[in-house]
């Protein structure tokens, strides 16, 4: 769905989000937040691109073009390109792609070379191949299911990737299994990186504090009654762009 | 949305006639001025409107949607003695026309508040109320007594009625004599309005309210959240993080309407009446079942700029009414 919305264009960043409101009902009544998928400066307009999973997108793959819709945004914390990287490893699992593609549009702007994984359960659910290649970037494939590329999970590509020596930084979205698996491989080889993270959430704007993920605190300063070690930041405005070695996944 | 001053200017000048006579007769016709102005049990508020605990952070989250300055109060995040982590995630389940939530309380800590958020609040001309909770009587009365002491509090929402957290919430709410003791124990630490909030998870609101206001309180606030569930049937495990959450938004309203009613009826203290309010309408229609003031809750995550649409919506429903001061409406259903 590509939005006309050019105040909102102007301020975006890659790996920012929009709060959409599906239904002017009340049901469902939350908005939902979706990535940037596109941002297009000139024409004022955002991509956004989201699975049918229930009754909020739904209704969104039900408008027709012409309508008009109640965003919010750009909100949260998007990717930053740190100075002085090279090469990055830029790796998505099924609709986490999403967010990735104007980071990789930004890392090519900036001249940084890439090599973007894609993972999917088959080869109905890669997102995003051809225009990835059209832009010239080298893209490798892993389906759970064989149907295109390497048979097996994602993670496994990063590592062969890794071990090549070649990723001096590495960017994710995707699953929380396929983030957990990377966070930790990617620690073991001393990568650093960033991952964009996902979550119920409430109001967007980090009042209701629904949308948290567990992050190590900062030594001295453990908000804790429990001391187990880590502290809850918000996923809206905090992330969804975390930097890899701050987040903690459960399973 | 119209300021008073920009009421003089809806009027097109031509319309005026020399005749002083003429123009005076037509004034008043136009545009009556209102009153919104209410008092919340020694509070005193510009408009009827603030915004419900947990809902709006701490102010400045909403800034850039709401005009802080124009609310008639600000009711902050839940504050306690210690930080609190809150609960795991999944904290937040939708529900047809409403959500759940087990947030679990996270929040800073009194001190943490009194030193990085109240400072911000104090930019702007609007009363901040505090809603505290406790483990414990003396969490109770210490939070009460630091937070008495600092500049730009106007008054505490005493939290006995989290439907989140294992003590300090329900457990001290949904006892006629613990909920009574929690309110003593406040108002001997302080002489700020005294809001005790009310869970709807009991069998008689009536009583309880009764209890509160014998034990102090100046004023009360209802509805909390409603116990709630949901199991997801793919995993067939419950789907919050902590098993059972609140459950807000249009869907509890009517059930918050009728305890406002029957508590305003019986009690003779002033309501802060909330529940699923989403628009104007809604909002009149708690004060016409007996609140002096109301809450805006879920419906800021749904439109950020609800309590200011809410606002200009009541003074719009008082100049179509020929309703001159918003007190003539609370518990006008009753006559």
């Amino acid at each position: 769905m590509r939005v006309y919305v050019p105040q909102l264009t102007k301020l975006a960043k890659p790996g920012q989000f929009v709060h959409v409101r599906c239904s002017s009902g009340l049901d469902p009544l939350l908005r939902r937040p979706i990535s940037l998928h596109g941002i297009d400066y000139g024409k004022g307009t955002i991509s956004l691109l989201y699975q049918v999973v229930g009754t909020g997108t739904r209704l969104l793959a039900e408008m027709a073009p012409g309508d008009e819709i109640d965003v919010m945004g750009p909100l949260g914390k998007g990717f930053t390109v740190p100075d002085g990287i090279k090469k990055a490893l830029v790796v998505g699992g099924g609709i986490g792609v999403a967010p990735l593609f104007p980071l990789i549009h930004s890392l090519k702007h900036y001249g940084i070379q890439q090599t973007v994984l894609l993972g999917a359960r088959s080869a109905d659910f890669i997102i995003g191949r051809e225009q990835l290649e059209l832009l010239g970037v080298k893209v490798k494939i892993a389906t759970d299911d064989g149907s295109l590329g390497y048979k097996g999970f994602v993670t496994r590509l990063a590592e062969d990737e890794i071990s090549g020596g070649t990723p001096d930084y590495f960017f994710a979205c995707g699953p929380n299994p396929m983030l957990k698996g990377l966070i930790s491989l990617t620690k073991g080889f001393g990568l650093s990186g960033q991952v964009s993270l996902e979550e119920y959430m409430g109001c967007g704007v980090g009042a209701c504090l629904a949308c948290v993920c567990k992050s190590k605190a900062a030594a001295g300063r453990e908000p804790d009654d429990s001391a187990e070690g880590f502290e809850y930041k918000k996923v809206c405005v905090d992330g969804p762009v975390f930097e890899a070695s701050e987040v903690i996944l459960d399973d | 949305m119209t300021k008073p001053a920009d009421n003089l200017t809806d009027k097109p000048a031509d319309n005026l006639t020399d005749n002083p006579a003429d123009n005076l007769a037509v004034k008043p016709a136009v545009k009556p001025a209102v009153n919104l102005g209410v008092n919340l049990g020694g509070l005193q508020m510009k408009n009827p409107v603030t915004t419900a605990s947990g809902t709006f952070g701490f102010g400045p989250e909403y800034a850039p949607y709401v005009d802080l300055n124009r609310l008639g109060a600000i009711t902050v995040k839940g504050t306690t003695l210690e930080p609190r982590k809150g609960n795991p995630t999944p904290r937040i389940a939708e529900t047809p026309a409403g959500i759940l939530n087990c947030i679990g309380l996270q929040n800073p800590g009194v001190d943490h508040f009194i030193a990085e958020d109240l400072p911000y609040l104090r930019n702007y001309d609007t009363p901040v109320i505090v809603n505290i909770a406790g483990n414990s009587l003396d969490d109770y009365a210490e939070v009460t007594r630091r937070l008495s002491g600092a500049q730009g509090v106007s008054a505490l929402e005493v939290n006995i009625s989290c439907p989140n957290v294992k003590q300090g919430g329900m457990v001290f709410g949904t006892d006629c004599l613990m909920a009574a003791e929690v309110i003593r124990v406040v108002r001997e630490n302080t002489k700020l309005p005294l809001i005790a909030k009310l869970s709807p998870n009991v069998t008689d609101i009536v009583e309880i309210a009764g209890r509160v206001a014998e034990a102090g309180a100046d004023a009360l606030a209802l509805i909390n959240t409603l116990l709630g569930m949901k199991i997801d049937i793919r995993t067939r495990k419950p789907f919050l993080g902590n098993t059972m959450g609140g459950l807000s938004g249009p869907a509890i309203r009517p059930v918050a309407v009728r305890m406002v009613w029957q508590t305003a009826r019986a009690v003779r203290l002033p309501i802060l009446g909330m529940g699923g309010i989403m628009n104007a309408e809604d909002a009149i229609e708690f004060i016409l079942a007996g609140a002096a003031a109301v809450a805006v809750g879920t419906a800021n995550f749904v439109n950020p700029g609800a309590a200011m649409d809410i606002i200009a919506g009541i003074e719009q429903y008082m100049k179509d009414n020929g309703v001159t001061d918003v007190n003539d409406l609370v518990g006008a259903a009753w006559k």
